[in-house]
Order: structure tokens, then sequence, then C-alpha cells
């Protein structure tokens, strides 16, 4: 065993594993080790359990592929995070946890507006939202923190042009929904603030019944909610779970992107002189793959016995697949450790695999490719505000990002 | 080459149909539709990406 682990007294590594303070880019050193010389290894966890840690790209693709393993959190076995320990605030009617039938059923009532052409066909909205908070930006004061400023309130005005919400409501929206993706939100407030903001959608769907727009909601009241597939308040927790799921994730990639980027500047030119939307939208894939923000695993639970990379996980078992360190794989991606937006990074884990491989990732590439390809050709000269060991990142984060990127140029 | 697509397991990634455009469609739920089963050598490499990231193994293929 590698000496960079961290050994609970039974002798299992602990999960999660620290990264090195000098490369906040990276997995963990531990993972690595274990991904060339333990692929399938046994953790330990905050709970004292000892789920199996899956560390390389094929066994990573092959078990997520797998009907044999569920993503039920309720079954006996599953590697709970910490949080979910306690009452959390989360809508009740989510798929992520559920497995198929059920899942799949779910899952096909919202897929049609992130269909690539509906997708695609809100290019030009969101390069509008891009642009005006970027106008925003600029007549303010500098340095500025670009979370704020735009990694933050993009995501929310997409979201709002995908769901249907009106302009007029704005204020409302963004604020509770602000005060849901905060980690620092105090439970009452934020259950407070969920309660809302179902409450507000569940209003718009009985508006959208009457008048029906182009945009997801009214797609879920007409075709769902009218024809007694859901209730209005179980859409409307639909609408609330796509909202947060869509939030703090893409939000994280622009801000640490635009971290990464910044202290990469061959890699920011090259993106801003892409030639091309194809260029970019490659580059993309390897931001994604590079940086893999959802970096606590993804948890799942074994139903039968299944062999692996020379172990037998049996049913009951739990497993974490760690998704970031799949991605630094060597033995699908040479030079793993180095960002280069040249490289062909499609087949990165980033959104998971297998059913419920991210339902919105056509929305946050979308997003991703307008915000990178037109910030940096817009303030050419944008430049970290504080030295780069002074940022702080979200070690502790659901999702991995930094708390705040102050800019200048 | 020739294609075959299994919509009951497709989970609506739309990676296909940005990837092979010519060969793979949606349908209003975002589901798979096969545009060309027997798609012309051009479009092969795209096909075979296509099925690789293929989140749902959906896409089968007969190289011929």
């Amino acid at each position: 065993m590698p000496e960079t682990l961290t050994h609970s007294s039974e002798g299992q590594a602990e999960w999660p594993m620290p990264r090195a303070a000098t490369c906040p880019f990276d997995p963990p050193p531990a993972l690595k080790s274990l991904q060339s010389e333990a692929p399938v290894s046994r953790v330990r966890i905050w709970d004292g359990s000892t789920p199996w840690l899956i560390t390389r790209y094929e066994h990573t693709r092959a078990l997520l592929g797998d009907p044999r393993i569920s993503s039920d959190a309720t079954r006996p076995g599953f590697p709970r995070t910490a949080g979910s320990a306690q009452s959390d605030t989360r809508a009740p009617l989510s798929f992520i946890n559920m497995d198929d039938p059920e899942h799949a059923r779910l899952r096909r009532m919202v897929t049609a507006p992130f269909a690539i052409k509906r997708i695609e066909a809100l290019r030009p909205a969101v390069q509008r939202i891009v642009d005006d908070s970027i106008d925003t930006m600029l007549a303010g004061p500098k340095p500025v923190d670009l979370v704020e400023a735009l990694a933050l309130p993009i995501p929310s005005l997409v979201i709002c042009e995908l769901l249907g919400v009106p302009y007029e409501d704005h204020d409302l929206f963004q604020h509770n929904t602000k005060v849901l993706v905060k980690l620092s939100t105090a439970r009452e407030e934020s259950a407070a603030a969920l309660t809302a903001l179902t409450d507000y959608l569940e209003r718009l769907l009985t508006s959208k019944l009457e008048r029906p727009g182009n945009d997801l909601l009214s797609d879920i009241a007409t075709r769902r909610v009218a024809t007694g597939e859901l209730t209005q308040r179980e859409a409307a927790r639909m609408g609330v779970l796509l909202l947060i799921a869509g939030h703090e994730t893409t939000a994280n990639m622009i801000a640490l992107g635009t971290c990464a980027l910044l202290q990469n500047p061959d890699q920011l030119a090259l993106l801003r002189d892409a030639p091309d939307a194809k260029t970019t939208a490659s580059a993309v894939e390897e931001l994604l793959r590079y940086l893999n923000i959802t970096h606590n695993g993804r948890r799942r639970v074994a139903l039968e016995d299944i062999e692996i990379g020379g172990e037998t996980i049996r049913a009951g078992d739990g497993l974490i697949i760690a998704g970031d360190i799949a991605n630094r794989d060597p033995d699908v991606f040479p030079d793993p450790d180095r960002l280069d937006i040249t490289r062909n990074a499609r087949r990165h884990v980033a959104f998971g695999f297998g059913v419920h491989q991210c339902l919105g990732q056509p929305l946050a590439r979308l997003e991703l490719q307008v915000v990178y390809s037109t910030l940096y050709r817009r303030i050419p000269a944008l430049a970290l505000a504080i030295e780069p060991d002074q940022v702080r990142y979200k070690h502790d984060g659901a999702v991995y990002g930094v708390y705040e990127l102050p800019v200048t140029w | 080459m020739h294609v075959e697509v299994d919509q009951p397991k497709c989970v609506a990634s739309g990676q296909c149909v940005m990837l092979a455009p010519g060969v793979f469609d949606q349908d209003d739920d975002g589901i798979v539709e096969l545009l060309d089963a027997d798609p012309a050598p051009e479009h092969h490499d795209d096909v075979r990406e296509s099925a690789a990231v293929c989140p749902a193994a959906a896409i089968r293929l007969t190289e011929k």
C-alpha cells in the first residue's frame, strides 16, 4: 500500500482523501496510487462502513452500465454521504436515487426539453444572457468576484429561460435559488426557500396550463399534469429538482474553469482564439474531464456478486465510483494530468455513465461553450486579483469549485 | 457497417446526435431515432464514437 494514504486502525484507507495543497486541480495523490496499485479496494467512510472504491476508467464504465448495481440509497449497504444521514431538504421526488423501471419512467417525462435541437434553439438566449452579465460586470467596480458576477447568475438566468419563468418574477426566483444553492445556508432557511420555490412553480404550472409556451414547464403541464401522469405538486418538485441539479454544477464549472485557465495562459489563449464552434466544444469536454467537479464519487450498492479487477464484490456491498480519477486514467487519456484543450476528451465520465448519466448535459455543454468562448474574448486582460495560492477551493463541498474568484482586467 | 438502435434503452443523452447528426436524430422526447442504418464510410468514425460514448449501450454496430 502506498505511504500517502491515511489508514484507519483496521487498515483500510480513509475516504474522502485529501488533495495535495499545491495541486488544487488534481485528484488526491492517494487515489492515483490506488489506481495503479489496487484499483478495486475497500475504503473506510465516515460511518465506519467499508465500501469498495473503484478507480479505473474501464471498471467505472463497466460498473455504471451494469444493471446488477443499484442507485437506491435506502438499500442496506449503500454508502451514504455524511450529510444525507440528517434529514435533508432535497425534494422527495428524485429519480436520481431510484432504479429502473421507475427511474426510466420518471426520467423520460423530462427528457424532451433536453433534446439537442431544443437546447440548440436556446443558444441565442444564452449568448444574450452571458453578454448582458459581462456588460454589467464591466460597468461595475474592480476587482470583482467572478462567482457572484457571472458564475452564479448565468445558470440561474438560463434555467429561467428553459423553465419559462416570466421576467417579472425574476427577483423572487433568483433570491430563493441563491439561498438554496449556498452551502452556508441554515437548514430552516433553505427549507423555507424550497417551499417558496415549489409553491411558486406550482402557481406557474397553472398559468402554463392556460397559456402554454415553448418551455419546460409548459411541456410538463400540458403533457404530464393535464394527462394525470403527475400531480401539480410532483411536477413542481421535478421543476425544483432540475433547477437545483443544473445550478451549482454549472456555476462551479464556470468559476473553476476560469481559475484553471488563468493559471494555464497558453490553454486560455488557445481557447480564446478557437477558430470554430467545434474547437470550443472540444475544449469544453477537456475542461469537464480535467476538472471533474463531482469529486465525491458516485454511490451504488451491488445487487448480485460481481467479479471485477481480480476482486469479488458481494451482493449488498457498497461502491464508491471515483470518476475524477477515472478521468485521469493514463490507459485512456495520455499524460492525463495535463490540461490540453486540443486533445479528444469526449469519452470522459464527468457526467457519469449508464442510465443515470446527467440529464442536463446538453444544457451544461451549451452554457459552458458560450461562457468560455465569450468571456476571454471580451475581456482579454482578465486576470486573478489575488495570488493563485490565496484562492479558496471547496474541498468539503458537495461539488468541487472555488468559494470566490476575485478578478480584475 | 450496419447500425441498430435500442429505443427502450435510450436515456436521451443526445451525444450521438451531436456526433453524427446525419445518422441519428431524436424524437420529441429526446429518444434516439435512426436516420440511416447503413451509413456511408465517411460517417463510420463518428458512428463508432457515438456507440462508444452512449451511456446506455443503445447503439449496436455490425462491421461488415
